[in-house]
């Protein structure tokens, strides 16, 4: 093994360990209460995961949480993202999750059809 | 596809032996049972410091801190937090004094005033695989070295760091690369001490266990710098997790051409063999350890020549301890001014200690050189458990000092504590409340010491026990009143005269209690009193009458029937001259009405 080959393990390796480093540039939070659970939230987080390994992002880690409030907007995921504004989507499929890494996480285009809020 | 929850639990060997072990399978059985498999990862990690409270997990990236987990609560802790968010409050860590739940790893208090450098990966990562640690830079420093620095380079960069030596004396660390280096001669050898003989001390078996190739790679550097190819790591036997976890780095390490022939494809070699101590006091001085790591019976020689010069197999060798070897990759990825930047002009850097005795947080702990002693028992140590008060502390283990309550605000390096009588030693804290007795511990730490003695030389062979026999007359109540005098030239004789620095620090927790508790031999002499009613032959038990219930519960309890009294007909008495006094009535009066009175 080279000098190169030990930075390629070390870049490859890294990517393991941004939940415990603290350095993720993106943190995807899923609302996962009993009626998130009951709204679909398992599939949802599981799509998120998916999308993201696919495309081999870094710094971005999905999370849980517990119940919001907002029953009726369940599942709700929130992105928050280094120096933007949260976007809190609501009605999330695991099509929607799939678009959310494509076009918010990407490309920094949120989709607008799922926002149902926006904190500064 | 990635994680989003990584479970650290602590394989420390004291969360290992209140079952860790038991409840990381548990967790991976309720996170199979939930089909979380794919989505959470449970890690093994090195100690993570706060050992009464184990076994202890973190929950990332929540960073949740739970203590005292059971198998039984894998299932709550999987459903509620793992797969609906909710942290199990009832395990999160409270502080003892605000019983306020704290959630946040980096907002306890035992975490937040320290400064982890040389454990930052223990409780991190998983030392068992290589991977986890070359993501945490692991092995760059060695390959900064070897592509961009000259052996000279790396001596001068260590030497201008400030770093000392971590095993006990504070030797400047550079200097002693440079002798190595400069000595002549072709084959020279690198030895890591991890003895660790003092009793209290677990520093480095934690830093082995939690991160051992952050040691291999310290290592590694150092036999660059000095022109070693061949190196042993002394470790004592009764650290099987620590060896076992070496094993396995040193394998992945080899099997990654990270160590052995032509590393990293630079032409440079280097190789490690692990050997097993048997445990002796003695060994962890390095000339009795290199004659042990050379199979003859581990005993010191005069210095010099020092093994610098003449080591192992009559070869210039370097020997520094486990802690030293973790601070070098450190100090090569960040520059010796960083280094310089944490801790004392004089004694740069963190020290590790462990921290026991008297006190609320007992565990592993890192600071920088310079904290106060009242920060790290106080701050980070979380004080005198039961509202008790503060009597001293020892720290450098048993051929340390004792340090009393004025002294509080000194802060932690060589010579500051050298000034007040005590060391650094390796790293060992022990704190005393008011139930200590002075007399008492100086001698228990002699008995220690006068065991561990080697018999070679006669100021320690004969010193010492005579030392012993003084303390022990004193503790029976039986004192003399030159007895103090007697002592303290015995104590200076020994510190003098002995070969090694086992009988040359041996006296150090008689002489430091004499000076700065010198009013409590006293009182065991002239009074046959013992303050902390800890020497038994000058206390006795006595049971109030008023309190009494006639419970019967110590008369079933007293191991040599010194207890009469009939049931629900107090007051019981206890017999004096049966009474043995080993309190346990006492512990099981359940109206307090047991009492140590002074024997006299
Ligand atoms: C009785 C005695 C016991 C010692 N035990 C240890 C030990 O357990 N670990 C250690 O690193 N050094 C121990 N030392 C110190 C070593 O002799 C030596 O100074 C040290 O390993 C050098 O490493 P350093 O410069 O990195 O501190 C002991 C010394 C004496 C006199």
């Amino acid at each position: 093994m080279k000098l190169e080959d030990l930075r390629k393990i070390r870049e490859r390796a890294a990517k393991e360990l941004t939940l415990r480093t603290g350095k993720a540039r993106v943190k995807v939070i899923v609302g996962m209460g009993t009626s998130g659970i009951a709204a679909g939230a398992r599939d949802v987080l599981a799509a998120f995961l998916d999308e993201i390994g696919k495309r081999d992002l870094s710094e971005v880690i999905v999370t849980q949480s517990g119940e919001r409030g907002l029953a009726s907007a369940e599942p709700v995921v929130e992105v928050h993202e280094e120096g933007k504004p949260t976007v809190v989507y609501g009605n999330v499929t695991p099509e929607a999750a799939r678009r959310i890494v494509a076009e918010h996480i990407v490309n920094g285009n949120p989709v607008a059809e799922y926002v149902i809020e926006v904190r500064e | 596809m990635p994680k989003r929850i990584d479970v650290l639990i602590c394989g420390g060997a004291a969360c290992l032996s209140s079952h860790s072990d038991e409840v990381r399978a548990a967790i991976v059985r309720e996170i199979e049972a939930h089909g979380l498999g794919k989505e959470v990862r449970v890690v093994e990690t090195g100690c993570m410091g706060p050992c009464e409270l184990g076994p202890v997990m973190v929950v990332y990236p929540d960073g949740a801190f739970y203590i005292r987990v059971s198998p039984q609560d894998a299932r709550e802790i999987v459903e509620e937090h793992f797969l609906k968010g909710r942290p199990v409050q009832r395990l999160l860590w409270e502080t003892p004094e605000a019983r306020r739940i704290i959630e946040e790893r980096k907002q306890v208090p035992f975490f937040a005033k320290q400064k982890k450098v040389v454990l930052a990966n223990c409780g991190l990562i998983d030392p068992e695989n290589i991977e986890e640690y070359i993501a945490a830079d692991g092995y760059t420093a060695l390959g900064k070295v070897l592509t961009e620095m000259s052996p000279q380079e790396v001596v001068e960069e260590i030497a201008a760091s400030g770093l000392r030596g971590r095993g006990g004396a504070g030797f400047p660390t550079g200097r002693k690369w440079k002798f190595v280096a400069d000595a002549p001669g072709s084959v020279k050898y690198v030895v890591c001490n991890g003895d660790e003989g003092d009793p209290g001390a677990f520093m480095d078996r934690s830093l082995l266990e939690g991160d051992p190739h952050a040691v291999i790679e310290g290592m590694t550097i150092a036999a660059y710098a000095v022109g070693a190819s061949r190196g042993y790591i002394y470790v004592r036997a009764e650290y099987p997790l620590a060896i076992k976890r070496l094993k396995i780095a040193t394998t992945a390490a080899r099997g990654m051409g990270l160590l052995g022939e032509d590393i990293l494809e630079t032409g440079f070699s280097f190789d490690i063999e692990l050997r097993m101590g048997a445990g002796a006091f003695v060994c962890g001085e390095e000339t009795a350890l290199i004659a042990s790591i050379e199979g003859k019976r581990g005993q010191p020689r005069p210095r010099p020549p020092y093994p610098a010069v003449q080591g192992l197999f009559e070869r210039p060798t370097l020997i520094n301890n486990v802690e030293t070897f973790g601070n070098i990759r450190h100090i090569i990825l960040n520059g010796a001014d960083w280094f310089r930047s944490i801790g004392t002009e004089a004694s740069p850097g963190t020290k590790v200690f462990a921290l026991s005795g008297k006190v609320i947080n007992t565990g592993l702990v890192e600071v920088p050189m310079g904290t106060t002693l009242r920060e790290l028992i106080f701050g980070i140590g979380g004080g005198i458990p039961d509202g008790k008060e503060f009597k001293a502390v020892q720290t450098g283990g048993p051929s340390g000092g004792c340090i009393p309550a004025e002294h509080l605000d000194t802060p932690i390096d060589y010579e500051s504590l050298q000034a007040l009588g005590a060391i650094m030693g390796s790293g060992g804290v022990i704190v005393m409340d008011e139930d200590n007795c002075m007399v008492n511990l100086a001698r228990f730490f002699l008995e220690f010491t006068a065991s561990e003695s080697c018999g070679q030389c006669v100021p320690c062979r004969v010193g010492l026990p005579a030392m012993l026999e003084i303390l022990e007359r004193i503790s029976r109540g039986a004192g003399r009143p030159d007895d103090l005098d007697r002592l303290e030239q015995l104590a200076e004789t020994v510190q003098r005269a002995s070969l090694c620095g086992l009988g040359q620090t041996a006296p150090n927790p008689v002489l430091s209690t004499l000076r700065y508790f010198r009013e409590e031999y006293e009182e065991h002499i002239r009074e046959g009193r013992c303050r902390a009613k800890v020497c038994t032959a000058l206390v006795r038990y006595w049971i109030d009458p008023e309190a009494c219930r006639g419970c019967d519960q110590c008369r079933r309890a007293c191991p040599v029937e010194a207890i009469s009294g009939t049931p629900g007909k107090p007051p019981y008495v206890i017999d004096e001259g049966m009474c043995v006094r080993c309190g346990t009535c006492r512990e099981v009066c359940p109206f307090s009405a047991i009492e140590i009175l002074d024997r006299r």
